[in-house]
């Protein structure tokens, strides 16, 4: 039983960081119908400027809960403003051609900022300054929860509600939901589209580099290449939860992370090696698209963001 | 538009077949005559284990340079062409081909990672240039070709030698192993381990597995912790060796954690931390070991190199270059049937990280070291030294391998009757008096 509470809590924690990144994917198509490849490598950049933020300011040598904090919004601000410039010099020059044109600058974009901190920080994997104290509370028997995945819940959690006040309840909100309703009557309606777009990649940016901080904070290892693998399990729960719904990008997330953590718990006990995780996930994604082609809560009719 | 993609195609197509050409036409006159005498390095200098490449070529540039301040090889200088794999086998496979045919290199030195070592060994064997590989334990590096050759010892060797510690010194009776599944280098040493492992009559519970990109290993590691081993064995590298520790002691896991060679990298000290605490490693030599051949190298290396200490991998980059400086010597030149054959009989080569004797499959026999880390002062503590069974007895090392035994509190006297796992060493005539019964028991290959 301690067993199975401990790999639920191992779950929803990378679950909640591929409920982060998921919901920028989720957004940008939501607004723009295309998948930012980029997206993966954004998370990426929010771990390495947290990383630069907290050696270069001396957090390393005296953790506390501001050095925590300011790492966590800068990196998140520097971030947001990556994504910003990536959407204004990459992506909007080409916006007007065909929707394949996006999608290849997009990957080309990954490629760049891949290959752009490997020549910078090198491609060897950097260890990340513990910012927190990470305390280990104990549940019960055997099982335990660290105070640094008690941190990307509450706070993965907290985002997630912040992100959800922004798109239902304020003004800017009400101009991304008609944005991405019909982007021309938007325009026509007065909504001045090109920032509204910037805003979505602001926001989407800002939300991976916080799973990038977060996650470092768990795993203190970072490297160029990190955001592969991650923004790809990203895109699949974002595409499992219905791609353009916001609560489907976080289902998706948990969804994955949690499937993941059972396969390699459980899977030996039915004959599934622990290798064979990502190929589960994704045959997860499979069989829901098989039934509900949309993902679990995406519907034609559904608001999308 | 359609034209520009055929011309692209037809291109892309014939690539492959010019390069044939023009490889058949160089064959066995690589560089041979005067002038300087190329060496091509290649390793990973910007990829996820660009430590390594960065040891391997420090070492490499140290070597030659004393050579070339000795005057080089019968008045011809060692040039050195440096090539970055970026860790991909891939990559290790084009950079190579660039080597041989571009450069014109006379040999090649590298890789570590054995799977990009694997990439890249056919080419040099098909071009019929020796390639050395200083650190690749793999055992099928070598049998690619009689081309390819080692100056390290091999995982057979490297898994038992772990094995044994855990039985015999750490009184291990359960072990889990946690390797990484796209590594010839860790299938290799779970393999061998295991082998080992159960011979002596412990039990393996567990066998999980991660890859290179993962972010978090707390799923697997619950399951081992579930299972309650006495050991973990995590034959992996330094990138992930370190968060895998650490993730381990946050669940309250406080088994000893054994590894490999692939730990030994400056970087893991700053990855793990305290975590490293009551883990073990097997290596090819001890930094701290005070005999002077070692100390000297240490010492020139630190000189040259804004004082880092060598890892295990720079010393053997080290030894590969000497070893292949010493063969064109004595091969006269760089006629590359000469230079292969000149290499294939180096016996008894007094390097750093031992005296080095090639066997009939090219590999090194030479024995390992066990190194407990020490997180607080950053240090690796000497153990023991386990030594190939029925190694030849011209290795100085080897001969001192009864007394390092007495120094780990564990009497290891019935070591010397346990049979050596690795089969490769039948062909020596040591060996043959040693084995007994179970001598193929483990990993014939």
């Amino acid at each position: 039983m301690d067993t199975f509470v401990q790999q639920l809590i191992n779950g929803l924690t990378i679950g909640s960081i591929y409920a982060l990144i998921a919901l920028g994917y989720t957004m940008v198509y939501g607004i723009l119908r295309f998948i930012n490849f980029a997206h993966g490598d954004i998370y990426m950049i929010g771990a390495y400027t947290g990383f630069v933020l907290a050696t270069s300011l001396g957090f390393a040598m005296n953790p506390s809960i501001f050095a925590f904090g300011v790492t966590l919004l800068g990196s998140m601000a520097i971030a947001a403003a990556i994504g910003m410039a990536i959407e204004r010099f990459a992506y909007r020059p080409v916006r007007r051609y065909s929707r394949m044109t996006t999608l290849i600058t997009a990957i080309g974009m990954s490629l760049f900022i891949e290959n752009l901190f490997v020549v910078i920080f090198s491609g060897t994997p950097r260890a990340f300054p513990q910012l927190l104290q990470n305390d280990i509370y104990p549940l019960f028997g055997n099982a335990a929860i660290s105070s640094s995945q008690l941190l990307i819940f509450v706070i993965s959690i907290a985002l997630m509600v912040l992100l959800q006040y922004i798109v239902f309840y304020t003004k800017i909100g009400k101009a991304m939901r008609a944005v991405s309703f019909n982007i021309n009557s938007a325009k026509l309606m007065g909504i001045n589209t090109d920032f509204i777009i910037a805003f979505t990649f602001a926001l989407g940016s800002a939300l991976a580099a916080a799973g990038g901080v977060l996650t470092s904070q768990y795993n203190p290892q970072i490297n160029p290449l990190m955001g592969i693998i991650i923004g790809l399990k990203a895109f699949v729960a974002a595409v499992l939860g219905g791609i353009g719904n916001i609560p489907g990008a976080v289902l998706g997330g948990l969804i994955i992370g949690l499937a993941e953590t059972f396969v390699v718990g459980y899977g030996q006990n039915i004959g599934i090696p622990s290798t064979y995780r990502d190929a589960v996930a994704f045959s997860i994604l499979i069989l829901v698209l098989l039934f509900r082609p949309a993902g679990i809560l995406g519907s034609n009719v559904q608001e999308k963001v | 538009m359609k034209k520009i993609i055929t011309s692209v195609l037809t291109l892309a197509l014939f690539a492959p077949f010019a390069a044939c050409v023009q490889k058949g036409g160089e064959t066995g006159s690589t560089g041979d005559g005067t002038g300087v005498i190329k060496i091509g390095v290649y390793g990973d200098l910007s990829g996820q284990t660009s430590n390594f490449g960065k040891s391997t070529r420090q070492g490499v540039e140290l070597a030659t340079e004393e050579v070339n301040a000795k005057g080089g090889i019968g008045g011809r200088k060692i040039q050195l062409v440096v090539e970055d794999d970026q860790g991909r086998p891939e990559q290790a496979k084009t950079v190579v081909s660039k080597l041989i045919n571009q450069d014109k290199v006379s040999a090649v030195i590298g890789e570590v990672a054995s799977t990009n070592s694997l990439a890249a060994a056919p080419v040099a064997q098909e071009a019929r240039v020796p390639m050395i590989t200083p650190s690749s334990t793999n055992p099928k590096v070598t049998q690619v070709g009689d081309y390819i050759f080692r100056v390290c010892f091999i995982d057979p060797f490297q898994g038992s030698v772990m094995a044994k510690f855990a039985a015999n010194s750490l009184k291990a009776k359960t072990a889990a192993i946690f390797g990484d599944v796209n590594s010839d280098y860790s299938k290799g040493l779970t393999e061998f381990f295991e082998g080992e492992f159960t011979k002596l009559g412990s039990k393996v519970i567990m066998k999980q597995s991660y890859t290179q990109n993962d972010q978090d290993y707390k799923g697997q590691l619950t399951a081992i912790r579930s299972a309650n081993p006495d050991v973990i064995y995590v034959p992996g590298y330094y990138g992930q060796v370190g968060i895998i520790a650490k993730q381990a002691r946050e669940l309250g896991m406080n088994q000893p954690i054994l590894g490999g060679d692939g730990w030994d990298s400056a970087e893991l000290w700053a990855l793990g931390g305290a975590a490293m605490k009551n883990t073990f490693i097997s290596n090819h030599y001890s930094v701290d070991d005070p005999s002077p051949a070692i100390q000297t190298f240490v010492k020139a290396y630190k000189a040259k190199f804004n004082n880092v200490a060598p890892d295990a991998i720079a010393a053997l980059a080290y030894d590969a270059m000497n070893i292949l400086a010493a063969s064109i010597q004595k091969a006269g030149g760089t006629d590359s049937a000469k230079l292969r054959d000149s290499i294939a009989a180096t016996s008894a080569f007094p390097g750093v990280t031992g005296n080095i004797t090639l066997d009939k499959d090219r590999n090194a026999i030479k024995p390992a070291v066990v190194l407990e880390l020490n997180p607080a002062e950053k240090k690796y503590i000497y153990k023991e030294t386990i030594a190939v069974d029925g190694a030849p007895s011209n290795t100085a090392t080897t001969g001192a391998n009864m007394n390092a035994n007495t120094m780990s509190s564990q009497a290891n006297a019935n070591m010397a009757n346990t049979a050596p796992t690795n089969t490769n060493m039948a062909s020596n005539a040591n060996a043959a008096a040693n084995v007994n019964g179970n001598a193929n028991a483990a990993g014939t290959k």
